[in-house]
């Protein structure tokens, strides 16, 4: 049985809370927010032990491991306390404000020889991870160029300012929706190292960028268009869909369809051609099931590396972290506007 | 309940395969014309229950069913809430404070800043009375025997332990809308036995149940097991699995499932809605 706590009952704290509550292997010792609204409310109506201090939660539940789901400018903090506590971490993402406290967080848990994971739930969807199996096979032959994209209906129009609306804090377009593309792009096809013609646009908000537009290139060569708007009304949902071109073939994929084509020079006859599948396809079973299976999985997965002792993840800080890098590049680049 | 009820994902842009068949439909039901048209068409089939989500356009199409009481009498609307996109996306945007804000008014800022905790304590089940209320002014008029809880928040109060929010839900459909609870869920075993602990003893639990276990949580045989022996009144949904399956082998698994009253489907041509209607009635016999 691990025991876990949670810090932060924003829309992923309440989410992590209600999968690490449902979670047979796991015991949610502790809930800190400095909400008493929320404290209340799922104080009373529940089992859940609830804190206003973190620290407080940390000392008297004692728990194995801590999610932290609060807003980023808090996470350094908080996760290097938890880190000094000798606690594995599941950090929400982004990581940190800043490379360095990202850095400095990632040294400190190697020294530890603790696990921090960050939540990009990308990395357990079924059809981006069969697309990675398929680069990481050769499938594709040598991927040369990619389009990565995202968009959603989150700020359509102005409206009153909460701390997304406050790059300081961590709000804006780039740390929320474009840090899951970007972390996407570095887990399908390798490091970025590299980026050019950035445009942070403002659409609807005043203080912060509604989409992110950029050129990246990989270690590997390869080159692609990032395109990102979180003031896309016409999406329901927020939806990311990745196309990606190789010597032997190309694919397009989002979080429910995978279609790939095999050019025919370099394949046999039979697999030559589209093939497209689903998520259904690739997806794997989950114990408790809410909003998605692959929320489910990536703290199922951190669950179980924390059982034994595993601190590397396909979504630790020495992989994960490195969104922190790109998203500085991203920022000064922007600042040369486009010279 | 009947054993066909006829779905709404297909009307409002939702498909769980394709975003580019959503987007297709979405362009045809733009027009809630052509909505009531494909109902209709249900209705001439045979069909009775249709189970939709709150959306605002949905008071269009209850309009639509009052004009003519007489042809639409035993017609019956299965209303689920909330649309939680809406309620996600505000989160989001204004935070929990901001949304709870927002979509009440300003009650509950409101009431913590004019009486502290304890107003909001006390009006706790009162505020999720004035957003049932809410979501089902649309349904003035029109017969709702069952209203749903959407699996998002039937999903995340078993996962919080809040069951005591299912038995108030309950207690105030009976009461004020004369009508039965329904609870939406991708955690069948779990959230069956979760109401039942919490005294409801014959939950209306709607879930999916397919030949390939999509969506689906617990084993397949736990699956079956708590639908022939809790007494859960089941109803199949994402019976295709998203369309993995082809639609006779699916419906044959629904329909031979014991505990399975009802199975839900949704369709855009008569021709479709009135071939599924009959494969489940030649299959259930």
């Amino acid at each position: 049985m691990v025991k876990a706590g949670l810090i932060g009952l924003g829309k992923m704290g309440i989410s992590h809370c209600a999968i690490l509550n449902a979670y047979p292997n796991v015991d949610l010792v502790g809930v800190a927010d400095t909400s008493k609204l929320l404290r209340w409310g799922i104080g009373k109506y529940s089992t859940i032990p609830m804190y206003d201090d973190y620290k407080a939660m940390i000392r008297e539940a004692n728990p194995d491991c801590v999610f932290i789901a609060t807003p980023t400018s808090s996470h350094f903090a908080i996760a290097s306390y938890c880190l000094e506590q000798g606690k594995h971490v599941f950090l929400e993402k982004p990581c940190c404000l800043n490379y360095a406290d990202t850095s400095a967080l990632r040294k400190m848990a190697e020294e530890r020889n603790l696990l921090v994971q960050i939540g990009y739930h990308n990395r357990f969807l079924g059809t981006f991870s069969e697309v990675r199996r398929l680069i990481s096979a050769g499938e594709l032959g040598e991927i040369y160029n990619f389009t990565a994209e995202s968009y959603g209906p989150v700020v359509i129009k102005q409206k009153e300012e909460t701390w997304r609306s406050k790059r300081t804090e961590g709000g804006g377009c780039l740390y929320d929706y474009a840090s899951h593309v970007i972390n996407l792009v570095s887990y399908l096809m390798g490091e970025i190292k590299g980026v050019r013609g950035t445009r942070l646009q403002k659409v609807f908000s005043k203080g912060v960028e509604d989409a992110v537009y950029s050129t990246l290139f990989l270690d590997s060569g390869a080159s692609g268009h990032l395109a990102v708007s979180w003031s896309e009304e016409s999406f329901r949902k927020m939806s990311t869909k990745i196309s990606i071109y190789g010597r032997k073939g190309r694919l397009e994929c989002d979080s429910q369809e995978l279609k790939v084509f095999f050019n025919t020079s370099e394949n046999p006859p039979d697999k030559q051609g589209w093939h497209i599948s689903y998520l259904t396809d690739h997806t794997p079973r989950v114990d408790y099931f809410l909003r998605g299976e692959e929320y489910s999985s990536q703290v199922n997965d951190f669950v179980n590396r924390v059982a034994s002792g595993d601190t590397d993840s396909i979504n630790s800080i020495k992989y994960s972290g490195e969104t922190d890098r790109i998203i500085e590049l991203l920022i000064k680049d922007a600042e040369l506007g486009g010279e | 309940m009947d054993r066909v009820i006829f779905g709404d994902n297909q009307f409002f842009g939702v498909d769980h395969l394709s975003e580019e068949n959503a987007r297709k439909k979405a362009q045809r039901f733009k027009d809630t014309r052509e909505i009531i048209k494909v109902l209709d068409a249900a209705h001439e089939v045979g069909i009775r229950t249709f189970m939709c989500t709150t959306y605002a356009r949905i008071a269009e199409i209850t309009e639509h069913f009052k004009s003519d009481p007489a042809k639409y009498q035993d017609w019956k609307f299965y209303p689920c809430m909330p649309y939680a996109h809406k309620y996600a996306n505000a989160v989001t945007e204004l935070g929990i404070g901001g949304a709870l804000n927002h979509f009440t008014g300003g009650s509950v800022m409101g009431g913590l800043l004019k009486g502290g905790m304890a107003v909001v304590q006390r009006d706790a089940f009162k505020m999720m009375q004035l957003m049932v209320d809410a979501e089902l002014q649309m349904f003035k008029g029109v017969s709702a025997p069952v209203i749903f809880l959407q699996n998002v928040v039937t999903d995340l109060l078993i996962g919080l332990g809040m069951e005591e929010f299912f038995v108030e839900f309950e207690k105030y459909l009976k009461k004020k809308y004369n009508a039965e609870a329904g609870f939406i869920t991708m955690n069948l075993p779990l959230t069956t036995r979760r109401l039942q602990a919490a005294g409801i003893s014959k939950p209306i639990v709607c879930a999916s149940l397919n030949k390939i276990g999509f969506r689906m949580t617990g084993s397949m045989e736990e699956n079956k097991q708590v639908l022939a022996e809790s007494g859960v009144r089941g109803i199949a949904m994402q019976v295709y699995a998203a369309g993995a399956i082809k639609p006779r082998e699916a419906m044959d698994y629904a329909c031979s499932l014991k505990g399975v009253e009802s199975i839900l489907f949704g369709a855009s041509s008569k021709a479709h809605i009135e071939e599924t209607y009959n494969l489940i009635n030649e299959l259930s016999t």
